[in-house]
């Protein structure tokens, strides 16, 4: 794993190893410390809604600066540049945004007499995640913006905008940005005045955290019910209204034409290697001012939380987990916290994902197994019902966790609900089973002791309990017991709780 | 014997809710009934209709779209006819997006249930939803939804005051975390309450009043709230920091 190296030990051989050094001796490279990203180079300047949010106000910003003249430079050109810049779709997954953009541009696409369309992602439903309501509100011009650019880069006649229907200040601050546009001649059929024809759509949901799935978000701009999609065909062959169709987080577009203008040598500056860019991070939970803010990627999480939210409530020795991605990635316990950068690459090393860039920080007050027994419920309820294994086990997790949330279980539940997990991760048409497989993953990973706590104290209170929550004293005891239920095993502490 | 046991059997029926047997109904697993009952609030017969200023929005939003694909239109209108029947659904409603749409009612009603803003049922006055998802109930959430309650009067999540003006309903993550906790009356997040700030904002929408959406804690949006951290100097004008060629 990646280690945050400290200011001390940026040399890494010893003192001694040091004095006898020559000058003829390779020097170490300089350990690069990530964060402290400069106001300059933030890309969303009104995420407070300091500013003007209408047109007026964008343009003094820098946005609409030259945007013909982007346009003027060619698909070709555009997508290199967002290939050079090494930018990652920033709604999750992490897919290299040239490449993905690329795919519309297939040989031959001029011949094929289909309309095309980007559809962009708004949809934000992911708890803990509240950075493109930031972008929305305040910065809506650089979206539409955004929507253009990308459009022209993946030769696309259209975009819709699906925003969540619960954000209704933010799809008007949109609608009025699309409107003013559209006025201003930057919209429409002769786009900035480049010749090329673009138009920009509004589309509002109704509630269904599923539509943020790339196909069951083309389903819903379709006038249906949410339900992902098999793939293949991918959007890019058959999408929205069965054109040629690429979905982009709001994130991912809106950094487009700053890239752009500013050049993509300036964005891959920031960051790792494979992980460049500047970030969103919307944190939340038990932290003194939680906050939405821009930063460089890879910054370390400790840094994150103490430079920007005033440090965990309680100090950071308080920290018990955090959620460093939004509630579908596993919980990091504090020794992890304390090492991991805020990237891809690391985040996946230590077993999570950065997701969205939504930062849960729990500290030690946290009743944790309840905490995930909440993610569990938020699945049940949002599960869509199409694939069996998501259907039924996303109720059955949920079950499982409010039983454990006050021990009413047997030992060897845990393994029964982590076999559960297993069986739904991979084995859904879209990503939403394995979102809820991973936390309850991730808890039993890291806090798994905890978990058999619980169980043996309500064991010791209330005697023993059968596998579903039966009480052992409830049976009858006239009657046989099947042996599957866990009643006749033999008695012995889980190996956390043995001396 | 067999008496003694059934006696038993019964007792351990009556002290175990969570043990269910064959010859009971399942369980109820949603919070919402999915098929409609003809009701006398709520029939086929009862008459709905845009008025004129709908009818002109619902025909620019169904323009956005590709004229052989009307239906896509579904969840906005349907939203729309949400606004002018008082804040719910009825199968009128549905009836009606359907004939203008020229889809299948059936279609229209799939979507309808399967959406959780479309409330099926009426609803107050007041649409009070409280967010409980993990990073608000960090913060006290469920605090947040016991102070609605019992403010209002004892009623619990998904009831509707005697009077007619609030509906509590708990709903999942409205995206606001940073702010968290939240809720939600009508369109307007109220977040970073406190079950003082809470019981404003319900007095006032009693009264008849607005607040102020917004964080109540007095910071503008989701911000640092002991000083910016970031952002803190005027943003860059047009072409600055740009390669020459956008400069």
């Amino acid at each position: 794993m990646f280690r945050a190296a400290s200011s001390t030990s940026t040399v890494a051989r010893p003192f001694r190893a040091k004095l006898r050094r020559t000058f003829a001796t390779v020097q170490d490279p300089p350990v690069r410390r990530y964060g402290g990203l400069k106001d300059q180079d933030r890309i969303f300047t009104n995420a407070y809604c300091r500013h003007d949010h209408g047109l007026k106000g964008a343009q003094s910003r820098g946005d609409w600066h030259r945007t013909k003249d982007i346009l003027l430079k060619g698909d070709s050109w555009i997508i290199q540049t967002i290939k050079d810049s090494g930018l990652r779709g920033r709604g999750g997954a992490g897919f290299p945004s040239g490449l993905k953009w690329s795919f519309m541009n297939k040989p031959g696409w001029e011949k094929d007499p289909r309309p095309r369309y980007l559809v962009v992602n708004a949809d934000e439903g992911e708890p803990g995640t509240c950075k493109d309501r930031e972008i929305l509100r305040g910065d809506p011009h650089k979206l539409i913006e955004g929507c253009l650019v990308a459009g022209r880069a993946m030769n696309a006649s259209a975009a819709y905008i699906y925003i969540r229907g619960e954000f209704y200040q933010e799809a008007s601050h949109v609608q009025q940005a699309i409107t003013e546009a559209y006025k201003a001649g930057l919209l429409g059929k002769n786009a900035c005045g480049s010749g090329y024809a673009f138009d920009v759509y509004l589309h509002r949901g109704a509630g269904a955290y599923i539509c943020g799935e790339e196909t069951a978000l083309i389903e819903s701009l379709e006038g249906k019910q949410g339900k992902p999609r098999l793939k293949p065909p991918f959007p890019a062959d058959v999408g929205l209204f069965g054109c040629p169709t690429t979905v982009a987080n709001v994130e991912t577009v809106a950094v487009a034409p700053t890239i752009c203008r500013r050049g993509a040598p300036w964005f891959a500056g920031f960051g790792r290697a494979r992980n460049q860019g500047t970030k969103l991070f919307c944190i939340s939970g038990h932290v003194n001012n939680p906050c939405v803010v821009e930063e460089e990627m890879s910054i370390p999480l400790k840094d994150l939380i103490e430079k920007h939210c005033g440090g965990v409530v309680g100090g950071w020795d308080n920290l018990l987990g955090i959620i460093p991605g939004g509630s579908s990635v596993p919980v990091l316990p504090i020794k992890m916290c304390e090492e991991v950068l805020m990237d891809y690459d690391s985040l996946k090393d230590a077993q999570s994902g950065l997701g969205t860039g939504a930062v849960i920080v729990m500290n030690k007050s946290t009743d944790i197994v309840a905490a995930i027994a909440r993610f569990a419920h938020f699945y049940k309820h949002e599960s869509c019902g199409q694939c069996t294994p998501c259907r039924e086990g996303t109720t059955w997790m949920m079950n499982m966790m409010d039983r454990f949330v006050e021990g009413r279980g047997h030992q060897r539940e845990i393994d029964m609900l982590l076999e559960l997990t297993k069986q739904i991760e991979g084995r859904t048409i879209c990503a939403l089973g394995d979102a809820a497989a991973w936390p309850i993953q991730g808890l039993m990973r890291h806090f798994r002791p905890e978990v058999e706590k619980r169980i043996a104290t309500f064991r010791a209170e209330t005697g023993p309990v059968l596998f579903g929550g039966r009480m052992k004293s409830d049976t009858d005891p006239t009657l046989a017991l099947p042996d599957n239920l866990g009643a006749n095993l033999p008695e012995f502490p889980p190996p956390s709780l043995q001396a | 014997m067999f008496a003694a046991r059934l006696s038993r059997q019964l007792k351990a029926a009556r002290t175990l809710r969570s043990a269910r047997r064959i010859s009971t109904t399942s369980a109820r697993q949603s919070d919402a009934l999915f098929v409609h009952r003809d009701t006398t609030y709520n029939n086929p017969k009862i008459a709905f209709e845009f008025n004129p200023d709908n009818l002109k929005r619902a025909e620019e939003i169904i323009s956005r779209y590709p004229p052989q694909y009307r239906k896509a239109a579904v969840i906005p209108l349907l939203d729309l006819g949400q606004r002018q029947n008082k804040g719910w659904t009825s199968i009128s409603v549905m009836n009606y997006v359907a004939k203008l749409l020229e889809m299948p009612p059936m279609r229209v009603y799939e979507v309808a249930t399967f959406y959780t803003m479309f409330n099926r049922e009426p609803i107050g006055e007041h649409f009070v939803q409280v967010c409980t998802t993990t990073p608000c109930m960090l913060r006290g959430a469920y605090d947040i939804l016991d102070t609605v309650c019992k403010d209002l009067g004892g009623i619990k999540p998904g009831e509707t005051t005697k009077d007619g003006k609030f509906t509590v309903i708990e709903v999942e993550c409205q995206g606001a975390c940073s702010n968290a906790p939240m809720l939600v009356v009508g369109d307007d997040f109220y977040e970073d309450l406190t079950p003082e700030t809470t019981k404003k904002v319900l007095e006032a929408f009693r009264k008849g009043e607005k607040p102020k959406p917004g964080p109540q804690s007095g910071r503008l949006t989701s911000e640092n709230s002991a000083g910016l951290t970031a952002l803190t100097s005027k943003p860059p004008g047009p072409g600055e920091f740009c390669t020459p060629e956008f400069s």
